[in-house]
């Protein structure tokens, strides 16, 4: 008989119990670190153990980097809390980099022209709220033009990062530190009017400072978890994202759905370019999302819009980002031998998903053969 | 003489993760016969035939053709054999002609010659009995002749073996009476022809031999001459069912809706409905016939409130207030607030009736998930309405938080239909309600309609199978092109004189 019968064959799996699809995960992110030693030894010659033991030190080394590794990941989270409204209801927002920006930008500009006038509590207000409606606004526009003229949201929110990024290159010339240098540098340096870790703040948290980021971005997880499983607006939510005839026959408004979603999703990165700016950075440049507003993305969809499951994500997703740094500098590697393991390690997670939900059959050959 | 066999299988097994869709099935079809393949919606028809014609690679078993073993690892291999499908749904290029989309996809040796296709695709009409213009662009074309295109590309690629998946579904009856034809022509050609369809009278008067499979298993095969209608379902069923439809006379009925010269126009400016008068009465079944496409759809959306008309009124003659309100222009939600029940279960159950990725929990608070003050959606009611549900209509479903998705066909629209009724309505519509659902799961919503008529609801029923049609509804209108071609007694017409209306429009034009 002709040999032509394939030799294996995908079918789909049965659901599996959750803690087997864990433990596949597990398994999965083990085997990438097995991957990556064989990698690191054949291209470096170095002991993969020692580079795991530098890549730990990077992001949890001191207290310093401990805290480092906690903000961004925090960050990240909160990016990521911000665009979930809008992906589960089908809206590819990707313009969550600029609305992180205008966010940032409105803080800074009330950090500088207010500043020194203001009493602290009413700037941290006006601050917040700048921060809010400018992101706001940012995710509101392609809403609108999607809800009014179903125009396309994925290359409108794309399109509006750039707007957001030329603004602020444009606002690091006009508030530049010294004439020629293009950056705006430390904002109130010397009054440290504005920082979130400074002022009227740590009079009330103490040295719990520092936890100021982590406290509210917690509070947001359970906000967003609580909004889109048991209110009404996250039902909504989820019925225009199943789909838009179903809403429409539910006497659901698509539209006011859209709207509405889309300026709680830039609110909330807006809110993140305010804890960038007040919170760390005490600055404003085109790199201060750094690429976030991206990578929440993919935080987002692997935890299944789930925010607890979110938070497990983005540390991991922080850890490798701070760890491939310190291996890059404490073995002189080049930059991109640390993405190739950050790469490794990605896929091996996102591969993981493809055997929870199908299983690799080889064909019945045995069966031939008795024959 | 013994005829041939064409194709044989022997122990076809084909799994989907838990669900086995095919067991151990054998099958033989002659060359020269038509065979009818029958079995409820879930029995595993559509599959075996897939993995005849290269779209799923069995698990284990084995397919012989002309007496010898082959393996049908695509629908090339099939091709190659002579194996040829026509689907369900059509796989035409709209802005193509008939003998463009006859040629795409099918490689000939020397240049690309549209003349030669067209001339031997007129050989291959002639031949058979179609009719059909080569030249003709898809999207200028009826259901019908659509269907005709990709039965002659599959005769085109020389398809010895062809195999029909629900062909009638979007047939008038004259329509079908030419298809037949044309399917005996093949047969007396020494073509084998397999046929898949739910219509117990059409498998008695086309086909040579009947195979029945049931839950994935192969049950049996008879000759037709020696079936009836009877012993067929027991067959698909395991087990008596009787197919007697109740219907009781309305009692009392008063106009509950009125509809005056209702027209509407499509996104891109085709008219779906023109003029259409009618009145509805509380306590009877209306029945909708009509080809598929002929504007059922708009009508019930356009009462629903989901689409908007660009002539016309719909009025609602209240019972308990006497006051009569107009609906056009309202939206679903503004119907509501005014207290009328209008409960409507749309063709596209999981992609406008339900949101197939929740539960039945999720489902029922469609339409009632503003109920109650503050901003939390209550949970507890549409809980119990759920349970409630499963237990009365027999829902099998793991849990009531289970996706809907997930749960066969017939499930999914008691969910759905469960849940309509559930609001108390005082019109029911219901668009292919039984389309996809075994016998009993058919009888369950016949049923369930037929109660509603007896509380005095208004029942409008869009269909497509007319002798149900003819047993189940009080009046039948007819909708042709968007216009109502007829209004006629369900309890004095004929099949024939209906399928007459469902086309009058063609033939006033011709």
């Amino acid at each position: 008989m002709e040999k032509k019968t394939p030799l294996f064959h995908i079918v789909k799996r049965d659901t599996m119990p959750l803690w087997k699809a864990w433990a596949v995960r597990l398994a999965s992110i083990l085997l990438a670190l097995v991957v990556c030693a064989v990698f690191i030894n054949s291209v470096t010659g170095l002991n993969p153990l020692s580079v795991y033991a530098s890549m730990f030190d990077g992001a949890f080394g001191t207290g310093r980097r401990i805290w480092n590794t906690v903000n961004d990941a925090m960050i990240l989270l909160c990016i990521a809390l911000a665009i979930t409204p809008a992906f589960k209801m089908r809206f590819w927002n990707i313009g969550a980099e600029g609305q992180i920006l205008v966010g940032g930008a409105a803080t800074a500009a009330v950090m500088r022209y207010c500043g020194d006038s203001l009493p602290t509590p009413a700037l941290f207000a006006l601050m917040v709220v700048v921060s809010l409606l400018c992101g706001l606004v940012w995710g509101l526009v392609p809403a609108w033009f999607k809800a009014r003229w179903n125009t396309n949201e994925t290359l409108f929110t794309l399109m509006m990062n750039y707007i957001a990024i030329q603004l602020v290159s444009f606002l690091s010339i006009k508030w530049e530190a010294v004439k020629g240098s293009g950056t705006i540098g430390v904002i109130n340096q010397s009054t440290k009017a504005g920082w979130i870790d400074t002022g009227f703040l740590s009079g009330i948290f103490g040295r719990f400072n520092y936890s100021i980021n982590t406290t509210l971005i917690l509070i947001i997880t359970l906000l967003i978890f609580v909004y889109l499983n048991y209110t009404k607006h996250g039902y909504e939510i989820a019925v225009v994202g199943e789909s838009e005839n179903t809403a429409r026959y539910a006497g659901i408004s698509v539209r006011r759905v859209i709207l509405r979603t889309m300026a709680l999703s830039g609110a909330l990165c807006g809110l993140v370019g305010f804890l960038l700016v007040s919170g760390s950075n005490h600055t404003i440049s085109v790199n201060t999302a750094g690429g976030d507003g991206f990578t929440a993305i993919v935080v987002s969809w692997l935890a299944k819009f789930n925010p607890f499951a979110m938070i497990a994500i983005s540390f991991l997703l922080t850890f490798l980002t701070r760890g491939a740094g310190q291996i890059a500098s404490d073995f002189g590697l080049n930059e991109s031998a640390s993405d190739i393991l950050t790469g490794i390690i990605l896929f091996f997670i996102l591969g993981s998903e493809f055997f929870i939900n199908y299983r690799v059959l080889r064909s019945s050959r045995k069966e031939k053969e008795a024959e | 003489m013994e005829q041939q066999n064409a194709i044989e299988c022997r122990n076809l097994t084909k799994r989907f993760g838990q669900v086995v869709a095919n067991k151990d099935v054998c099958l033989t079809v002659k060359k020269g016969e038509i065979l009818s393949l029958l079995g409820e919606n879930g029995s595993g028809k559509t599959t075996l035939m897939n993995m005849l014609s290269g779209i799923y690679y069995p698990d284990s078993g084995e397919i012989l053709v002309d007496g010898k073993p082959v393996t049908i690892r695509g629908p090339k291999d099939a091709f190659a054999l002579g194996i040829g499908m026509v689907h369900q749904h059509f796989k035409l290029v709209n802005v193509f002609t008939a003998a463009e989309n006859i040629a795409l996809g099918h490689e000939e040796k020397g240049r690309y010659d549209i003349r030669a296709v067209a001339a031997r695709v007129r050989e291959i009409c002639d031949k058979y009995g179609f009719e059909l213009d080569p030249d003709k662009k898809i999207y200028d074309m009826s259901v019908s002749e659509k269907q005709t295109v990709e039965i002659v590309k599959v005769l085109y690629r020389g398809a010895q073996i062809l195999i029909l998946d629900e062909p009638t579904a979007v047939l008038t009856p004259q329509e079908t009476d030419k298809l037949f034809a044309v399917l005996r022509n093949m047969k007396a050609d020494g073509k084998a022809v397999v046929i898949i369809t739910h219509k117990l009278h059409e498998v008695l008067t086309l086909s040579d031999r009947v195979s029945v499979l049931r839950k994935g298993e192969y049950v049996g095969t008879v000759q037709t001459s020696e079936a009836t209608a009877d012993s067929l379902t027991e067959m698909m069923v395991g087990q008596k069912v009787d197919l007697h439809l109740e219907r009781p006379l309305p009692k009392a009925p008063s106009p509950r809706l009125v509809l005056k010269d209702v027209s509407a126009m499509s996104a891109e400016g085709v008219r779906t409905l023109d003029k259409v008068n009618l009145t509805v009465f509380s306590g009877e079944i209306l029945g909708i016939a009509g080809v598929a496409g002929s504007g059922q759809k708009e009508l019930l959306e356009a009462i629903a409130g989901l689409q908007p008309l660009c002539e016309g009124s719909i009025c609602y003659d209240d019972v308990r207030t006497g006051a009569a309100e107009e609906l056009r222009g309202k939206t679903p939600l503004q119907i509501r607030d005014l207290g009328i029940h209008l409960s409507f279960v749309p063709e596209d159950r999981l992609g406008m009736g339900l949101v197939g990725s929740m539960g039945m929990i999720g489902n029922v608070m469609l339409r009632s998930y503003r109920s109650g003050k503050g901003i939390f959606t209550d949970r507890k009611a549409p809980r119990q309405l759920a349970q409630r549900l499963k237990e009365q209509l027999d829902i099998v479903t793991p849990g009531v938080n289970y996706p809907v998705r997930r749960l066969s066909g017939g499930n999914v629209q008691k969910v759905l239909v469960g849940r309509e009724i559930a609001a108390a309505p005082t019109v029911l519509m219901a668009a292919y309600p039984v389309r996809g659902l075994d016998i009993n799961s058919s009888y369950t919503i016949y049923d369930l309609l037929n109660q509603q008529k007896e509380k005095g609801v208004a029942v409008i029923y869009v269909g497509e199978d007319l002798d149900v049609m003819l047993e189940l509804c009080d009046r039948i209108a007819v909708l042709c092109d968007g216009r109502l071609t007829g209004l006629v007694d369900a309890r004095k017409t004929t099949k024939a004189q209906v399928g007459m209306l469902m086309t009058r429009q063609e033939k006033e034009e011709a």
